[in-house]
C-alpha cells in the first residue's frame, strides 16, 4: 500500500460523522467612501496613500517621491523606469531595483491590502526584492471586505497572488515594530484611475 | 523517551526574573490588541462560529478535500507528495532536493518542519538551511527550538539577540539596538535568497476547489523564498484542507487579529502553480493527524490554525516560557496536541494549566481546549502515568474531600499547623504548591465555624 493510500484509508475509517457546509455570508456594510476607509486602513499597517490630481505625471511622482533612487524598475504603462521589466531574465536580476512600480488589480478597504498577481508583478520577485514599491490603484478597484476580495475570479487564475499591506514588517524582537523587513521597507499607494487603453 | 518535568524545566525561565516579566507582559500585550481588534468587527462571534463549522465540515469529510486538491494541484503542474509520518516526509525533502542538486535551503517559517525535526535530518546530509524568518533565524543560530508557535523568540530580550547574532553572523554583540539588529539580519539572509538552490514554505491553508495554498507572514521572507529558487516546497499537514476559496475570508479575517491583533498578516500569499520554468512540491504530511481524526475526545484540536491567541492568554504559558514544554507546540494547545504524539513523554503537560478556559474562550476556531485538558487529566490517571508524589497527594485528597469528617479534622489540623509548623514542614519537596508561593494567611474561622456560630441554630 502506498502511503497516499494507507493515509486517506485511515482519514476515511477515522474521520466523524459528516457536518454540513455553512454558507459564507458577505458581511456587507455600507462603505460612504471606499478609499477613505482604505487610506485609514492601509495607514494603519504602515503604508502611504497618495490622491495626486487627475492628470497627474505618475512617472515624475514617483521621481520626486525616491529623489535618490538609482534603479526605477516599473510593470506598468504610467510608468517608464529605468529598466524595462520585459528584458530582465532572471527575478535575481532584480536585486539592485530601487523603486518597483506595478499596477494592482484591485484593493480591499477594510484592511488596506492591494491585490498584485504573476500578471501586475511581471516578475513576482519584484514585489519583494525591490526596496521600494508604488503600487497604482483605481480607486473604482476598492471592494470593500475580505468576503467580497475572496469572490474575486483572480483566486482560479492566478498561479500566484499575494494580498499586500503596507511593507514588510517584524516585531521578533521584544515586540519592536520595524517596518522594512526584509521585503520592500515602504509601500505607497497611488490613486490613479486606469487609462483607457489598460481597462480590463 | 524522557518525560517531560514542566514544572521543573519551567523553574530554569523563572529563575530569569527580568525575561519573566518582560515575556508576561510582551504577551498580554498581544492579548490586547486581539481584544481591541476583535472588537471592531461586530460580526466576530459569527466568524468564529463559521470558522468552527467549516474546520468542522472539512474534518468530517477530510478524505475527500485531500483528493479534490490532490487532483486540482496537479492539474495545475504541482506534484503531490504523501508523507505517513516525519521520517518519510524528511525523506521526501531530501530527494527532491537531491534531484535537483540543490545544497542551500531558504525557508520560511514552517511549525510542520520543527515538528518533523527536518533541520538537523537535512543538515546531517550536508544540506545547508537559512531559517528567514527573524525569529525562527535566532532560535537556529542559538541552536534553540522555538518558543512560541508564532513569535519564535519570544522568551529572548534584545541583549540576548546581540550576543546570539554577535556569536554567529559577526555583529557587535554590545550593540543591542532592534532595527541595527533587524537591519543586519535583512542584509545577512539577502545573498542567500539569490543563490539557493530551493525555497521551502509552509502553509495555513490548502483549498481543494483550487488546488492551492496560502500562506501568511509578515516579513516577506517566504515570498522571497518561493520567489527567487527555481525550486519550491511546501511541507503542509493534512489538517490544513479547506473546502473553498470563500472560506479563506473567514479564516484570513480571523488569523493575523488572533494572533498578533494586526488586520491582517502584511502578506497574505497564494500559490496554485509554479512559476514557468520551475517545480513546485507540495508534501501532505499525516504524522499522527488521522490517529487524532479518530479520538472523539480530541479531534477538535485539528481544526487549529496555529495563531498562537491560547498561548498569550495563558497565564501559565505566560510565566513559564514556551521552551519549558519540551515540544514544538507548547501552550494550551500543545497541551492537547502533545499527549496524543506520545502520551508518557508529555503526561506532566496537562497539569501546566488552571483550567481557566480563557484559552478556549480566544479560540478562533472555537476548540474546547480547557475541557480537553481535563480530559487528559483523566486519560493520564486512568492510564497510570501520573508521578508517585501528584497521585499519593490526589490519593490523599479524595480520600479527605469525599468525607466530611475528615475534611473538617484536616482543616483545623492546617490552620494550626500553618501557624506553628516550621518553614521546612510547609516548604518542602512533596508539597509542590509551596515550592514558588508563600502560603496565604489562614483566617481566624473556618467557614464552618463562622456558619455554626451566625447561622447555626437557625
Amino acid at each position: 500500500m502506498t502511503s497516499r493510500d494507507e493515509i486517506l484509508a485511515r482519514v476515511r475509517r477515522n474521520q466523524p460523522a459528516a457536518r454540513e457546509l455553512p454558507a459564507v455570508p458577505g458581511f456587507e456594510q455600507a462603505l460612504p467612501s471606499p478609499s477613505r476607509t482604505f487610506k485609514a486602513s492601509l495607514e494603519r499597517m504602515g503604508g502611504t496613500f497618495f490622491e495626486p490630481p487627475p492628470g497627474t505625471d505618475i512617472e515624475r511622482l514617483v521621481r520626486k517621491t525616491f529623489p535618490e533612487a538609482k534603479v526605477i524598475c516599473s510593470a506598468t504603462v504610467e510608468v517608464a523606469g529605468d529598466r524595462p521589466i520585459d528584458l530582465v531574465r532572471e527575478p535575481a536580476a532584480l536585486e539592485d531595483v530601487d523603486v518597483g512600480v506595478v499596477r494592482a488589480r484591485f484593493g480591499v478597504a477594510e484592511t488596506g491590502s492591494v491585490w498584485l498577481s504573476e500578471a501586475e508583478l511581471k516578475i513576482n520577485a519584484l514585489g519583494f526584492l525591490a526596496q521600494h514599491l508604488v503600487v497604482l490603484l483605481d480607486p473604482a478597484d476598492i471592494v470593500a471586505n475580505l468576503h467580497d476580495a475572496y469572490r474575486h475570479r483572480g483566486f482560479f487564475e492566478a498561479g500566484y497572488a499575494v494580498f499586500m499591506t503596507g511593507p514588510s514588517a517584524t516585531a521578533d524582537i521584544e515586540g519592536v515594530l520595524i517596518r522594512g523587513a526584509q521585503g520592500i521597507r515602504s509601500l505607497t499607494v497611488v490613486a490613479a484611475p486606469r487609462a483607457a487603453a489598460t481597462l480590463s | 523517551m524522557k518525560r517531560v518535568d514542566h514544572a521543573e524545566a519551567s523553574s530554569r525561565f523563572i529563575a530569569a526574573k527580568e525575561h519573566v516579566d518582560f515575556h508576561d507582559q510582551r504577551l498580554w500585550d498581544l492579548r490586547q490588541k486581539r481584544d481591541r481588534e476583535a472588537a471592531l468587527i461586530p460580526e466576530w462571534e459569527d466568524l468564529r462560529s463559521l470558522a468552527s463549522a467549516i474546520k468542522e465540515h472539512a474534518l468530517s469529510r477530510l478524505a475527500d478535500y485531500l483528493e479534490e486538491f490532490e487532483r486540482n494541484a496537479t492539474a495545475n503542474g504541482m506534484t503531490v507528495h504523501w508523507a505517513r509520518d516525519a521520517a518519510e516526509h524528511n525523506q521526501i525533502v531530501h530527494d527532491i532536493l537531491a534531484a535537483h542538486g540543490a545544497r542551500t535551503l531558504v525557508k520560511s517559517k514552517s511549525m510542520l518542519t520543527d515538528e518533523c525535526d527536518m533541520r538537523p535530518f537535512l543538515e546531517s546530509r550536508g544540506i545547508e538551511i537559512i531559517e528567514t524568518d527573524l525569529g525562527e533565524r535566532i532560535q537556529q543560530l542559538d541552536d534553540e527550538p522555538p518558543s512560541h508557535i508564532v513569535v519564535p523568540a519570544v522568551h529572548k530580550l534584545r541583549g540576548d539577540v546581540a550576543r546570539v547574532f554577535g556569536r554567529t553572523i559577526g555583529t557587535d554583540p554590545a550593540n543591542s539596538d532592534v532595527p541595527y539588529l533587524a537591519e543586519s539580519q535583512r542584509r545577512h539572509t539577502r545573498p542567500y535568497y539569490l543563490r539557493a538552490g530551493a525555497g521551502m514554505t509552509g502553509a495555513n491553508f490548502a483549498v481543494a476547489e483550487t488546488g492551492s495554498f496560502v500562506v501568511c507572514t509578515n516579513e516577506g521572507n517566504a515570498d522571497l523564498s518561493a520567489n527567487l529558487p527555481k525550486l519550491h516546497i511546501a511541507s503542509i499537514g493534512i489538517e490544513k484542507v479547506i473546502p473553498r476559496v470563500e472560506d479563506v475570508g473567514v479564516f484570513v479575517r480571523l488569523l493575523s487579529r488572533s494572533a498578533l491583533g494586526s488586520p491582517i498578516t502584511q502578506l497574505t500569499s497564494h500559490f496554485r502553480k509554479p512559476r514557468p520554468g520551475t517545480e513546485l512540491h507540495v508534501i501532505l504530511t499525516d504524522n499522527g493527524r488521522s490517529e487524532r481524526l479518530g479520538m472523539a475526545d480530541f479531534w477538535y484540536s485539528l481544526k487549529c490554525i496555529r495563531c498562537g491567541a491560547c498561548l498569550n492568554t495563558c497565564p501559565v504559558y505566560r510565566r513559564s516560557g514556551g521552551l519549558s514544554y519540551g515540544s514544538t507546540y507548547s501552550g494550551p494547545i500543545g497541551v492537547i496536541i502533545d499527549p496524543a504524539f506520545n502520551l508518557r513523554k508529555y503526561s506532566s503537560l496537562p497539569f501546566a494549566s488552571t483550567l481557566n478556559g480563557s484559552c478556549t474562550n480566544v479560540c478562533p476556531v472555537k476548540i474546547n481546549i480547557h475541557e480537553q485538558i481535563y480530559r487528559w487529566r483523566q486519560l493520564i490517571a486512568e492510564r497510570n502515568q501520573l508521578p508517585m508524589v501528584k497521585k499519593e497527594a490526589m490519593k490523599m485528597a479524595g480520600k479527605v474531600l469525599s468525607s466530611p469528617k475528615l475534611y473538617r479534622a484536616a482543616v483545623q489540623a492546617a490552620n494550626a499547623g500553618l501557624e506553628y509548623l516550621p518553614r521546612f514542614m510547609i516548604y518542602n519537596p512533596l508539597n509542590a504548591w509551596g515550592r514558588q508561593r508563600e502560603v496565604p494567611k489562614a483566617g481566624r474561622q473556618s467557614f464552618r465555624e463562622w456558619y455554626l456560630a451566625n447561622r447555626g441554630g437557625k
